[in-house]
């Protein structure tokens, strides 16, 4: 008898395969117990709305740098995509360019922090803002979401421009009409991870948007600095004396709903747009 | 006509006759398919092909540089070998020609859309459900479909590169007996790896083997009574 049949092998595929599902579920999972679990009893309406500590000012902090973000590097990163995909021929400088773009995809993020800080706050004088801080973000998502476009755009069928161009459209028109439509739900998908990558990070606003504060204002405009989550939790653990460790944990956790509700609007308006796609 | 070194079609000359059905045949690879690209320059798209030499249509040649090849492509019209719907609404598949060349308004493109799907023999079949999606539709109805989107343009010359390849024998019928009905108006001219259908719908056959047109004839000349014997040996089944 063979030790190892088909029918066994099959099941220990799938035993493995499933073990492995389940132990990257797992750690999420975790992570969200622990903060509930530690983070539930902080809490409260004057940690969230608070005149002096509340965490209001930086929740509405991140919403406007991620979606400033989004609108600088979602069009930009777009249209790399479709230029890489749709009329850039093989060659030096193609070859070049995606190379580009994989280094720039691996460079830490803090990286892109003194860049920012050199390039948009001193040199173009943004100062320490809003806006600096956002082209620095959208420069480090740039990478994700040229990548993800292009596989998404990489996924319309072959037949469907051909048809299109066979029709007489422009190429231009191809692109506007048949290839971005179809590649719109993917391009959205890789938007959404990339935005939810850009709230939770530190390092690149660190030098070129954040401060802390306890009285804490709103942005006037887009040269202001701003109070962030990531950051304003960051300082919390590490520089503020006396902090309970529920507020900690409570920040983390709101830092991660601000997170979510960002990728659940944008999956949302995903669902929206497929539904929709009768041109 | 070549891709980077390769050259894959070797001096073909050949006159089409207007308002007629031209097949061209031959083993895959022989380089009918690259051929038919060349008549509406779809090969510019392809990286990597280049074509020499001279298309003439109505004694202009299409390879000029002062050529508008959007232009071309609307007097030229093509349907693939695989049926390849947008995947949106049947009633926008037809009038995606019409409102790329500027007509926005409703009345008319209704007015196009029910034109051409009649003529692509699909009207009755489809009327009632025009905002379905096109991709729901049978694979020879979709093939339909996608002529009446070619019609809807209004060409002058349909290139059709093994249209009922992918299709079932029923569907192919539908198909041939339908550029039977075009013919009137259209000049079509048909790649076809089936030799069958060549001599069945078509008027003029092209026989090409390793990039080059072997004969050039009337149809039932080049079943019956080839002059080359390699066509011979072709259309009597001893190769292909």
């Amino acid at each position: 008898m063979m030790l190892f049949s088909a029918q066994r092998t099959e099941k220990l595929a799938f035993a493995a395969l499933w073990a492995s599902a389940a132990i990257v579920v797992l750690p999420v999972l975790g992570i969200i117990a622990v903060m509930l679990y530690r983070g539930a009893s902080g809490l409260s309406w004057g940690l969230l709305f608070g005149a002096r500590e509340g965490l209001l000012p930086a929740i509405v902090g991140t919403v406007l740098l991620v979606s400033l973000t989004a609108l600088i590097a979602a069009p930009l990163g777009v249209a790399a995509a479709v230029y890489l995909n749709e009329y850039a021929r093989a060659g030096p400088l193609v070859r070049l360019i995606r190379l580009a773009i994989v280094n720039l995809a691996g460079v830490p993020s803090v990286v892109y922090g003194l860049f920012g800080l050199a390039l948009f706050v001193t040199l173009f004088h943004f100062g320490r803002s809003l806006l600096a801080g956002s082209c620095t973000l959208a420069l480090l998502v740039l990478p994700l979401i040229i990548s993800t476009s292009e596989e998404a755009l990489r996924q319309v069928p072959q037949g469907l421009r051909h048809a299109s161009l066979g029709l007489g459209a422009s190429q231009w028109q191809t692109v506007r009409r048949v290839v971005l439509p179809n590649a719109l739900p993917g391009i959205i998908t890789g938007l959404i991870l990339s935005i939810s990558r850009a709230a939770g990070e530190t390092a690149p606003i660190l030098f070129t948007a954040a401060f802390y504060s306890l009285t804490s204002p709103l942005p006037k405009s887009v040269f202001d600095p701003i109070l962030v989550l990531p950051y304003q939790l960051f300082v919390m653990a590490t520089e503020v004396p006396n902090v309970p460790e529920s507020t900690k944990w409570a920040t983390a956790l709101v830092l991660v709903v601000v997170v979510l509700g960002i990728n659940l609007f944008a999956i949302v308006l995903r669902a929206r747009l497929r539904g929709s796609r009768r041109w | 006509m070549f891709y980077g070194d390769f050259q894959a079609i070797k001096e073909v000359t050949i006159a089409v006759p207007a308002r007629r059905i031209t097949a061209l045949i031959g083993p895959s690879g022989c380089g009918k398919s690259s051929f038919l690209r060349c008549l509406n320059r779809m090969n510019d798209v392809i990286e990597g092909a280049r074509v020499e030499g001279d298309v003439l249509l109505d004694g202009r040649n299409i390879y000029d540089s002062r050529t508008d090849v959007v232009e071309l492509r609307k007097r030229v019209g093509m349907v693939f070998q695989r049926p390849n719907p947008f995947p949106v609404s049947i009633y926008a598949n037809v009038a995606y020609g019409p409102r790329l060349h500027g007509i926005p308004d409703r009345s008319r493109l209704d007015a196009i859309v029910e034109k051409s799907l009649r003529a692509a023999a699909l009207w009755d079949e489809v009327k009632d459900k025009l905002r379905q999606t096109a991709t729901e539709l049978s694979g020879g109805q979709q093939q339909r479909l996608c002529i009446a989107r070619v019609l809807a343009v209004e060409p002058e010359v349909v290139l059709m590169d093994e249209p009922c390849s992918a299709l079932d024998p029923t569907a192919t019928f539908r198909i041939e007996e339908l550029m039977t009905e075009l013919m009137a108006d259209y000049t079509i001219i048909i790649v076809t790896h089936n030799m069958y259908q060549a001599s069945r719908v078509s008027q003029f056959t092209g026989f090409f083997l390793l990039g080059e047109l072997i004969e050039y004839d009337h149809t039932p000349k080049i079943f019956e009574n080839p002059q080359d014997q390699r066509t011979d040996d072709y259309v009597r089944g001893r190769f292909g």
